[in-house]
């Protein structure tokens, strides 16, 4: 992908105006009618994102991003990667079940040999012959702050990974490319980590109560008035935990004859939540908004499947940001259609929260939107905040309702008061209310970072996955092998990024993700380009060459 | 259809025998195929596009649909458009009574320890879950400021992805040490650690006994697995024998199926809604009867139960191996924040890619962990703290026997009582009412209680309205009996 972004706009342009001639021509009738058209028949089937949909006039500033289609060699050589990590897998099985190879594994007690296996042999295969393998990847124990630099404590294993321990040493300043720490409040120094210690000192650093009997303290009213006034909502609860925050909220809200309309690639503290909660569940191509009409329209006219009753709600759930692709979501076109159908919008920003839009207010200030056109607005304190817990926001009857029938609310702990001063300072940091631009200046950097990490990238002809402006960098490795030994190339340069693979992944999309943070200097940036050329040539991570295939970049642009 | 399908290859068979009967006069039956070959070459060009015509329509007919519904039904893009208008859908959340008990939360100023600021007055704390007074302990406090100054306050990821500190790592094998298992995994959260717990062990087709009053966060975690489950009545031993009984019968009818179907019997150690000890000796006797695992939730009772806090294991002088799987959190006496997992490693290493609550969440902050650390060490160095709570919760316990109009559930070592209306009025709410009229009869004269809170729709088995009564280590004689006699004297007032 060698093209620059003023280029992939005009191609969007371009694209647009031929499937627009196109559509027309057909059947225009259903132009009419839906919103959105209809995909194109002219697009290749293995795309992995039908982003074509457009409506320009529904933004306000060029939405352009890019997914280049895996090529074919690159695929079937992953398919065979696969293929002789599974012969191994079985031969090893195979060895081991016969005592040839010396099994390391833990076994069930004696006493308990003759209970139904608690695993079956199958299902813990890919952990056991094709993780366990790379498995120093992950997991890498800390020893300082989760800054732009970290320090790593050195890790050795002498059975092939099943156990590690450690050697001792240290390295230090590693370049953190791995944590969500988009805006860099990660700090144990400065003006949140004071406050945190003055809290700490005051109130200790446990609760031992739920909200609603007696863990309901001060500093929580402060923090939940803050968050709704940064939202820009009515009111707002928080909560301990971001993963519980959907997994036990989303069943408040919908029920049995309720229809949940999920993002493919939501995460899977969504994908509880909305299975908890009794609902039916049908799942929109990521990020597609024709496809999404399409399950909208489906659902009014047919009904609940077998009863053919109208169903009682529908609830749309996307996420701002994906963590796994770096995709921002198409809000203005999934607000035009919840209002086109009468649906409710529940969007999750857990990465899009402080780390998009100019005033660090999620997905909703980036697009300038109106944060009232969101039902329920959910996000997480864990990354852009340095904190910990999840928070919703929303309409007055929205929070009252929760906090009497969310399950978190009523039996969960509430949140530790070190953590829920981090929020409030750092919030009000983001906000510039402490009086400084320091929060801006955060926002700015942040922004610049991630323009200027994301060029870099692809000037080296890297093949990264995302809307130009998420902070969220997939590079594709797309080989398995190459997982591991991408991640421990760069842990030998002194950088940590996260590798993923399968099943974070579709099987042939293993990639490596770096996380642009405001704390990173240019220089650290540098410093992790630099590096990328030496490791360029050793892990030879996929260049979007035309020797291996046409560039295919899709992206809108809108005037 | 099928009648045309028929009368085809009637005819078709037909023609064949004609072809047959014209050839078999000539020679044996190995010629027949060649020489229906030579029929088809002799026969006639109608016969031939006439019987092609046949096959090609019974072709037709066996893969065409019998009813077009879809194609007769259709509707029209306007119908659509108008059946588009024409739903409303519910309003997101049915509006909540302005004097719903949630709405108005008592508010807390400073710290919720010994002495407590509710609504703006100091009580002495029956209401919070700190039953060795270490929410507020000096040495906790400073090794979570000395943590925080080290790490930060988040940890910006979870475990996998450089959110693993090596505060979790020394917590881990502490808590194994303590709880002398060979592994322990750590969650950010209480209530999502049995409710992780139980899915990545009992799928879709395995069967959970399970004891009716379990908490709510075992409920959700048996609705995450997707399970059958079978609840057996409150810690009665004789109902799951039958209900494990009758699993049995099942079994021998089906010992294909027997053999690939995990079982598992999950109770809690003490019970949150119940306050009552559950009988472990009978249920591991069971475990092996039945061949069943047993999966235990410690949340009320580790830390407590057990002459050096180990839980309801050392409580009953249980093997701790015979369990397969303990959970419990971290935020009652421990007075941190999070949970933790520990068995074998057989068991526990499996939540590590499996616990979802463990994968997709960002891991625990350090200070908390570190916290925790603290009072394992607190636990460790002064098993008498636990004498002294038992002795508490004793005096509490026979204490509030007798009072008028109210009925005391529990048993005599918990610290997590529960006082009930001997005679309830029939409403829930008028229950309810009452109860909060003690309570705040009782804040006046400065102690602090709370009322249970469930989900009164979602409980599987709603327990009565209760007030809480929490014990704690902190309590000095005077303020209970103190306590005891504002409660007598508030039920007095209240009730009759």
């Amino acid at each position: 992908m060698t093209e620059s972004s003023s280029n992939k706009l005009l191609n969007g342009d371009a694209c647009q105006r031929s499937s627009k001639d196109k559509k027309s021509g057909k059947n225009g009738f259903v132009k009419n009618h839906c919103l959105f058209q209809q995909p194109q028949k002219y697009r290749r089937p293995r795309e992995k994102n039908h982003n074509v949909v457009r409506n320009p006039s529904l933004y306000n500033k060029p939405f352009v991003e890019s997914y280049e289609e895996t090529p074919l060699l690159v695929a079937v050589l992953t398919y065979m990667g696969y293929g002789i990590l599974t012969i191994f897998g079985y031969l090893r099985d195979f060895m081991r079940h016969w005592n040839i190879e010396k099994c390391s594994v833990a076994r069930e007690r004696d006493e308990q040999k003759d209970f139904v296996p608690l695993y079956q042999d199958f299902e813990n295969f890919y952990t056991r012959n094709l993780y366990t393998r790379i498995r120093d990847n992950w997991n890498r124990p800390l020893c300082g702050v989760p800054g732009s630099k970290m320090d790593i404590v050195e890790q050795v294993s002498h059975d092939y990974n099943r156990t590690f321990q450690n050697t001792g040493k240290i390295m230090r300043d590693v370049i953190n490319m791995g944590s969500y720490n988009y805006l860099g409040f990660a700090e144990n120094v400065g003006q949140c980590a004071d406050a945190a210690i003055q809290v700490t000192e005051k109130y200790g650093s446990g609760v031992c109560g739920t909200r609603c009997e007696m863990g309901n303290l001060d500093i929580h009213q402060e923090m939940e008035e803050l968050v709704a006034r940064f939202l820009g909502v009515e009111s707002a609860l928080t909560f301990g935990m971001g993963f519980a925050t959907n997994s036990m909220n989303i069943p408040a809200l919908a029920g049995k004859g309720c229809l949940i309309l999920s993002d493919e690639l939501n995460h899977a503290s969504l994908v509880l939540g909305a299975r908890l909660s009794g609902s039916t569940i049908r799942v929109f191509k990521h990020n597609n908004m024709v496809s999404l009409e399409k399950l909208l329209r489906d659902a009014i006219v047919h009904g609940q499947p077998r009863t053919h009753r109208p169903w009682k709600k529908l609830l749309i759930v996307v996420e701002g940001i994906y963590s796994m692709e770096g995709s921002i979501v198409r809000l203005p076109e999934v607000i035009a259609l919840k209002k086109r159908y009468k649906a409710f919008l529940y969007l999750d920003e857990a990465h899009s929260i402080g780390a998009l839009g100019p005033n660090g207010k999620g997905v909703v200030d980036y697009f300038g939107l109106d944060p009232k056109d969101v039902d329920i607005m959910m996000g997480t304190f864990t990354k852009s905040f340095g904190a910990a817990g999840g928070y919703i926001g929303g309409k007055r009857e929205l929070i009252q309702y929760l906090r009497s029938h969310s399950h978190s609310a009523v039996y969960a702990t509430s949140m530790p008061p070190p953590v829920a001063q981090q929020i409030i300072t750092s919030m009000t940091t983001i906000m510039g209310e402490d009086g400084t631009s320091l929060g801006a200046d955060r926002l700015r950097q942040l922004s610049e970072n991630t323009t200027y990490f994301r060029r870099k990238l692809r000037e080296m002809g890297f093949i990264i996955y995302g809307n130009d402006d998420s902070p969220v960098v997939p590079m594709m490795l797309y080989m398995p092998a190459k997982i591991g030994a991408f991640g421990r190339e760069m842990l030998k340069r002194n950088i940590g990024t996260v590798v993923v693979g399968f099943p974070a992944t579709p099987i042939i999309e293993s990639r490596a993700r770096f996380c642009v943070s405001a704390a990173h200097t240019r220089e650290t940036l540098d410093v992790v380009r630099g590096v990328r050329g030496v490791s360029g040539p050793l892990v030879r991570p996929l260049c979007s060459t035309p020797l291996f295939n046409t560039p295919f970049t899709r992206g809108i642009g809108a005037p | 259809k099928l009648c045309i399908c028929c009368i085809c290859l009637g005819l078709y068979n037909n023609k064949n025998r004609k072809e047959k009967r014209k050839t078999k006069m000539a020679s044996g039956q190995q010629w027949v195929l060649v020489e229906m070959v030579q029929a088809f070459y002799e026969a006639p060009a109608y016969h031939l596009i006439l019987e092609g015509i046949l096959i090609l329509w019974i072709i037709r007919l066996l893969f065409s649909k019998t009813y077009k519904l879809q194609e007769t039904n259709k509707l029209t893009e306007k119908e659509k458009e108008e059946l588009i208008e024409e739903w409303q859908p519910d309003p997101l959340v049915p509006l909540v009574s302005k004097d719903h008990p949630s709405l108005s939360y008592d508010i807390v100023t400073g710290p919720p320890s010994h002495k407590i600021i509710i609504n703006g007055k100091e009580c002495i704390n029956f209401a919070s879950f700190n039953f060795l007074g270490l929410l507020d302990n000096d040495r906790v406090k400073q090794k979570a400021l000395t943590s925080l100054k080290t790490y930060g306050v988040g940890t910006c990821g979870p475990r996998g992805f450089y959110g693993t500190f090596d505060v979790h790592l020394e917590l881990e094998s502490r808590l194994a040490k303590f709880m002398k298992t060979e592994e322990a995994i750590i969650y950010s959260y209480g209530f999502a650690t049995i409710a992780s717990a139980i899915p990545a062990y009992s799928k879709r087709g395995d069967i959970v006994f399970v004891d009716e009053a379990a908490c709510f966060s075992i409920q959700k975690g048996l609705q995450a697995s997707r399970s059958v489950i079978k609840y057996f009545k409150h810690n009665d031993m004789e109902d799951l024998d039958r209900l494990l009984k009758e699993q049995q019968l099942e079994d021998h009818k089906n010992p294909r199926k027997a053999k690939v179907t995990r079982r598992f019997i999950v109770v809690e150690g003490l019970y949150m809604n119940t306050a009552d000890i559950c009988p472990l000796p009978e249920l591991v006797k069971m475990k092996y009867k039945y061949k069943v695992r047993i999966f235990l939730e410690e949340s009320l009772s580790f830390g407590v139960l057990g002459e050096h806090g180990r839980g309801v294991t050392e409580h009953f002088g249980v093997n701790i191996d015979d369990i397969d799987l303990i959970s419990a959190n971290m935020e009652n006496a421990i007075a941190s924040i999070g949970g933790f997992c520990c068995g074998r490693s057989f068991v526990i290493d499996h939540q590590r890619l499996s616990g979802q609550g463990y994968c997709f969440s960002a891991s625990l902050p350090p200070m908390l962990a570190a916290a925790a650390i603290e009072a394992l060490d607190i636990m460790e160095e002064d098993p008498d703290i636990f004498t002294v709570l038992r002795e508490k919760c004793t005096s509490v316990y026979h204490a509030l026997q007798g009072t008028s109009g109210l009925k005391l559930v529990g048993v005599p070592l918990s610290p997590s009582l529960h006082l009930q209306l001997e005679r309830s009025s029939g409403s829930r709410d008028t229950d309810q009412r009452t109860l909060r009229r003690i309570v705040d009869y009782v804040s006046l004269r400065e102690v602090a209680l709370t009322i249970a809170r469930y989900l009164e729709k979602e409980e599987r088995y709603l327990p009565p309205p209760t007030i809480r009564v929490l014990v704690t280590v902190e309590q000095t004689d005077e303020e209970i009996q103190k306590a005891v006699s504002c409660i007598k004297e508030a039920a007095l007032a209240v009730i009759s």
